[in-house]
């Protein structure tokens, strides 16, 4: 077979498409059991109150009904646990409140669930909930976090002073050295800023559907979920005491995670549990207004950064002092977002030698906020390269010099930051250099002074991120206070005739896995990636796996992957060299065909696979039949992918709605596997930090009632919101320590873009005086600043 | 949803008929009724439908009159109502295609959402609402935000907008609904200007008399650019303050005489 055309580096289209858009999909609410019920969740409508009775008799004798369930009924089983355990700075270990399935003794968010009806239909599990009598003694809601820890707030835990979760300081040791090197600098720059609160807003609702097999004990739950394996451990170890094989957790396809399906959720335990309860399949599925208050809220930072220069420029020390919001409950992995994923990114592209990093995690009576596309990384870029933008502004230094005085060379690698990490490669002088030409940065006060003859003001911004991604090294986590390890595992399944099957235990529920592993496979095997498929999503099929998040599925899972095909191989040749009656040694793989070093000996790939199964002619002596190999990898650092980002916008001084007209991004992902679906990464990615500059936020009034609960009032970006991109990902420093020096791309578009858009429209006013805006940058609070300054 | 009766009558008749029960309601293009019954926030035991029915569709112009029939939708009036172009233009920024497919104008000014952009228009126009039972000038069907002069069982079976000299709609979305967070719109007639807001106002769709008076004697930008319409009275919310809103008042009349002239 000739090596294909269809291997790394090849633009294939995605084959999993076909299905997508041809409406082909299988999603979980596709699956329908035969005798399945309906779970409707009564759900609180008040933020904060003691829960005084629970009267379900009169719901229970209405039509349809099968059974009712409180947290009567969850009394024998646990808590959804929290998957992260931060220690905060004086070494104690945070406050973990419980978090029952089904609200207990108190409702503490509107949405947090008080009932569960099970019916015949939908319907009927409707009508049955508004026949439940619930007493619920409203308390005051605390909803600001500020004055959630100022003392004398109402508190969401009884047990959690102040409704501090944590007070974490990063790196505790630098506090005093970077304190005085910001009292004795040339210059600090200050700047107070609000990363805001989002709904990751996927356009598949979550799902869930509940199994239970009474004559073998086995449970099945089919769910919307980024890491089915994750879900098993969580709820079988944890919630419901179901060992790892009586318990199957299916993620069919996905539409679209962005951090808020990894999480594991009351509903997923409920409709396990249920099912068993009731002796039939039990499923939910979340309507939009419902996901806007169950799904997991993203960011939610409220910030003061302060970086101090020397009279050159030089950054010398770096302070933050974040609150960060934890919601109402803690979620699986709510205490990494705003320290481990957050503070170890704060050095950035830079020298900086001293950072302090204090992050209070705050409860407050709203929904849970976990990860959502980036989770801490964002939050670091955006103080980051927002802070710098405005030093450069009053120091008189051009933004995108400053920035070039400070990159880390790229000698220095590997660059051991004052933050932990060590960044093994990069180039930030090459993708700056790289975006000041796919931007036309030299062509930029032509374009200003003509939108400037049209009446528009217009901004150029520029950011430059770095993140972490591959996550990650399980040693170092576990030190960190991670509950799990993050390695991943593959098997590949050669079958008889050479076609290949791959099990991993990545996940894609958007991603492109289905084309981008096989086309890693097929180039290591020389055959064509279309004899390659990839089987996900199944812990009845796949070893085991940690999931898909923190951009880590191909630099993880793809490096288990690797690392099988290379035990393939090396069981192939051991077959090829008996066969051709040579040298292991000798013996060579090219193109699908195995050869002898030196001879015109060959053998096809097929006829080795088939010699593996059909073991006629085969050393059964030394080897086993059979060609399936499985691998574990777990990496030992981060990847750091970085990359250069340019906005440019225009601002009508009128209304002061802003167009953003260009963006461009050049981004070092190291070795591209694909390189039409890494931009296709890119775009929605940028699509996203538009959402969160321009559109998005959730709001919640006084009374912890969301004000943004439906698409009337949370504004999601269109595409008429977003510009055509100028996307680059030619400048690679391949990763060091894995073999396909890949870092991956799935969050750099949503982590480098927000500060990219705010720094432009900054810039387009800071002729008027106004040096900062908080996000979203709606047309009204743009209007407002440019008018309070002006 | 509750449950509910469906009927599908095959005249405006027969309608009436049917809805002369209590708790029934039209049906028109279900876009604004049927997801609030989704939601389990209106129960009507029994819709009764207008979609599609022969006579309550159809654009027509006579006399310097452009006559929409009740049940028309949005699309419609976008690709037929070349007689009045600030109409049609109007129509067909109305939501998404698939809002304009399905929504009426019938619909439209019976909800009479306080930031709906036909009441701009009907109220700019000075338009007439024919209803089953009378016919209504503008000046005194809308009466604040969600509510107009319709009995219950009223159906708007037309709408008559004289056609202006001049006319332009200028819409300031709504980020997020992409409904108007201000909507002027600005007709010009023989006999004077009327210039009507939506979107803005705690009492729904105004006519901004003010304007009116500058525009009548002047129809330029020039003669609204000190007018200052007062933040008394706007809408605040996360979208928008009332000075901003106010504010947009200016801007938008400004741009739609610009446009217009
Ligand atoms: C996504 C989306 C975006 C939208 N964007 C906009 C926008 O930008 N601007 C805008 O103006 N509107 C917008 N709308 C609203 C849209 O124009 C609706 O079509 C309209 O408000 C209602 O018309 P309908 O025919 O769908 O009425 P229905 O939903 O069928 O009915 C609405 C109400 O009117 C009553 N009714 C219906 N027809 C009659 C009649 N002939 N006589 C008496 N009563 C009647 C019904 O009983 C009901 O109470 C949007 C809607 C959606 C869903």
């Amino acid at each position: 077979m000739p090596k294909d055309h269809d291997g790394i580096g090849a633009s294939t289209k995605r084959r999993e498409d076909v299905r997508f858009l041809s409406g082909a999909g299988r999603y979980t609410d596709d699956i329908n059991l035969r005798g399945q019920a309906y779970a409707y969740f009564l759900r609180s409508s008040v933020a904060h109150g003691n829960l005084t009775s629970i009267d379900t008799a009169e719901a229970e004798a209405m039509p349809g009904v099968v059974r009712i369930f409180t947290a009567k009924d969850f009394e024998g089983v646990g808590g959804l646990p929290c998957g992260w355990q931060v220690t905060d700075r004086f070494g104690q270990p945070m406050k973990e409140p419980g978090h029952p399935v089904l609200a207990t003794g108190k409702v503490r968010h509107v949405g947090d669930p008080i009932a569960v009806v099970v019916a015949e239909s939908l319907a009927e599990a409707k009508d049955a909930a508004e026949a439940i009598m619930v007493d619920i003694d409203e308390l005051p809601a605390v909803i600001d976090m500020k004055a959630a820890v100022a003392g004398g707030a109402p508190l969401v835990h009884d047990d959690v002073e102040n409704n501090l979760c944590y007070d974490w300081g990063f790196v505790e040791e630098n506090r005093e050295a970077v304190d005085a090197a910001i009292r004795g600098a040339h210059h600090v720059t200050t700047l107070e800023l609000v990363n805001n609160r989002l709904v990751a807003n996927p356009m598949e609702p979550r799902v869930a559907v509940g199994d239970y097999d009474r004559t073998t004990g086995e449970h099945t739950l089919y769910t919307t979920s980024q890491n089915p394996h994750v879900i098993r451990l969580l709820m079988g170890a944890f919630v419901l005491g179901i060992p790892e094989h009586k318990l199957r957790v299916v993620a069919p396809d996905v539409g679209g995670g962005f951090g808020t399906k990894i999480f594991h959720y009351a509903e997923e335990a409920f409709c396990t549990f249920a099912a068993k309860a009731v002796n039939r399949p039990v499923k939910w599925t979340c309507d939009r207004s419902e996901a806007f208050i169950t799904d997991c809220h993203g960011r939610d930072h409220v910030t003061k950064i302060e970086l101090a220069l020397d009279a050159e420029g030089k950054f010398l020390a770096l302070r933050t002092d974040t609150l960060a919001n934890m919601g109402a409950y803690l979620s699986t992995f709510a205490p990494s977002v705003p320290t481990w994923l957050h503070g170890t990114l704060m050095a950035g592209n830079y020298t900086t030698p001293l950072v302090y990093v204090n992050v209070k995690a705050v409860f407050t009576n709203t929904v849970p906020v976990d990860a959502y596309r980036g989770a801490g990384r964002p939050e670091a870029t955006f103080q980051l390269e927002r802070v710098i933008d405005k030093a450069a502004r009053e120091l008189g230094i051009d933004p995108i010099e400053l920035r070039r005085r400070n990159f880390i060379k790229p000698e220095q690698f590997p660059y051991q930051t004052p933050v932990a990490v060590v960044y093994d490669t990069g180039n930030y002088h090459a993708t700056m250099d790289k975006l000041v030409e796919i931007a036309d940065v030299a062509g930029f006060p032509a374009r200003r002074a003509a939108s400037e003859a049209k009446g528009k003001l217009r901004g150029l911004g520029i950011a430059h991120y770095i993140e972490a991604c591959g996550i990650a090294p399980s040693q170092l986590v576990g030190q960190l206070g991670a509950r799990a390890g993050l390695y991943e595992s593959a098997t590949v399944r050669v079958n008889a005739t050479g076609s290949i099957s791959v099990y991993t235990g990545s996940h894609s529920h958007g991603q492109g896995h289905e084309t981008t592993f096989p086309q890693v496979v097929a180039e290591m095997l020389g055959i064509d990636a279309t004899q390659v498929d990839i089987v996900h999503g199944d812990t009845s099929k796949i070893p085991m796996g940690m999931g898909t998040y923190g951009s880590r599925s191909i630099a993880v899972g793809g490096t288990a992957m690797v690392k099988a095909t290379e035990k393939i191989i090396a069981k192939a040749k051991k077959i090829a060299a008996h066969l051709m009656e040579a040298a292991e040694t000798d013996v060579e793989l090219a193109g699908g065909q195995f050869s002898v070093k030196g001879t015109d000996k060959s053998i096809a790939w097929g006829d080795v696979c088939l010699a593996a199964y059909v073991p006629h002619n085969y050393p059964l002596e030394s080897i086993e039949p059979g060609l399936e190999e499985t691998a574990f990898y777990d990496p030992s650092n981060f990847t750091y992918p970085s990359g250069g980002y340019a906005c440019e916008v225009e601002v009508d001084p009128d209304t002061g709605k802003v167009e953003i007209l260009a963006f461009s991004a050049a981004d070092d992902f190291g070795n591209v596997i694909n390189p039409m679906i890494v931009s296709g990464q890119v775009h929605g990615g940028i699509a996203q930090g538009i959402g969160q500059a321009l559109l998005e936020q959730a709001v919640y009034d006084e009374n912890g009632q969301l004000l943004t609960g439906s698409y009337m009032d949370y504004a999601m970006p269109r595409a008429d919101d977003v510009p055509m991109y100028a996307v680059d990902h030619s400048c690679v420093t391949p990763c060091t320590h894995n073999p396909l020096g890949v870092k991956g791309c799935g969050e750099a578009g949503a982590i480098g873009s927000p500060p990219a858009v705010v720094n432009a429209v900054v810039d387009a006013l800071a002729a008027r005086g106004v040096t900062h805006i908080d996000m979203p940058l709606t047309p009204a609070r743009v209007w407002a600043a440019m008018n309070a300054a002006g | 949803m509750y449950d509910f009766e469906f009927v599908k009558p095959a005249s405006v008749a027969d309608a009436l008929a049917a809805l002369s029960d209590e708790d029934a309601k039209p049906l028109s293009g279900g876009q604004t009724l049927l997801p609030t019954m989704k939601q389990r926030l209106a129960m009507p035991t029994k819709l009764v439908s207008l979609a599609g029915m022969a006579e309550l569709i159809g654009v027509s112009a006579e006399g310097g009159v452009l006559t929409v029939k009740g049940a028309t939708p949005h699309a419609k009036v976008a690709a037929e109502a070349t007689a009045y172009p600030a109409l049609a233009a109007l129509a067909s920024h109305i939501g998404d295609p698939a809002v304009r497919n399905r929504g009426t104008i019938g619909g439209s000014l019976a909800n009479n959402d306080p930031s709906a952009c036909y009441p701009a228009a009907a109220l700019a126009s000075g338009a007439t609402i024919v209803t089953t039972a009378r016919e209504i000038p503008a000046d005194e069907y809308f009466q604040g935000m969600f509510t107009t002069a319709l009995e219950e069982h009223e159906i708007i079976t037309a709408v008559k907008f004289p056609i202006p000299e001049a006319a332009n709609y200028q819409k300031f979305v709504q980020p997020a609904s992409r409904f108007a967070l201000v909507g002027v719109f600005v007709a010009k007639f023989a006999t004077g200007v009327r210039v009507a807001v939506t979107g803005a106002s705690e009492e729904g769709v105004f006519r901004w008399t003010e304007a009116e008076e500058a525009l009548s004697s002047s129809f330029t930008p020039d003669a609204v650019a000190s007018l200052k319409a007062p933040a008394e009275g706007m809408i605040g919310d996360i979208h928008g303050t009332p000075e901003y809103r106010a504010h947009l008042i200016g801007v938008m009349t400004k741009r739609a005489v610009a446009a217009a002239a």
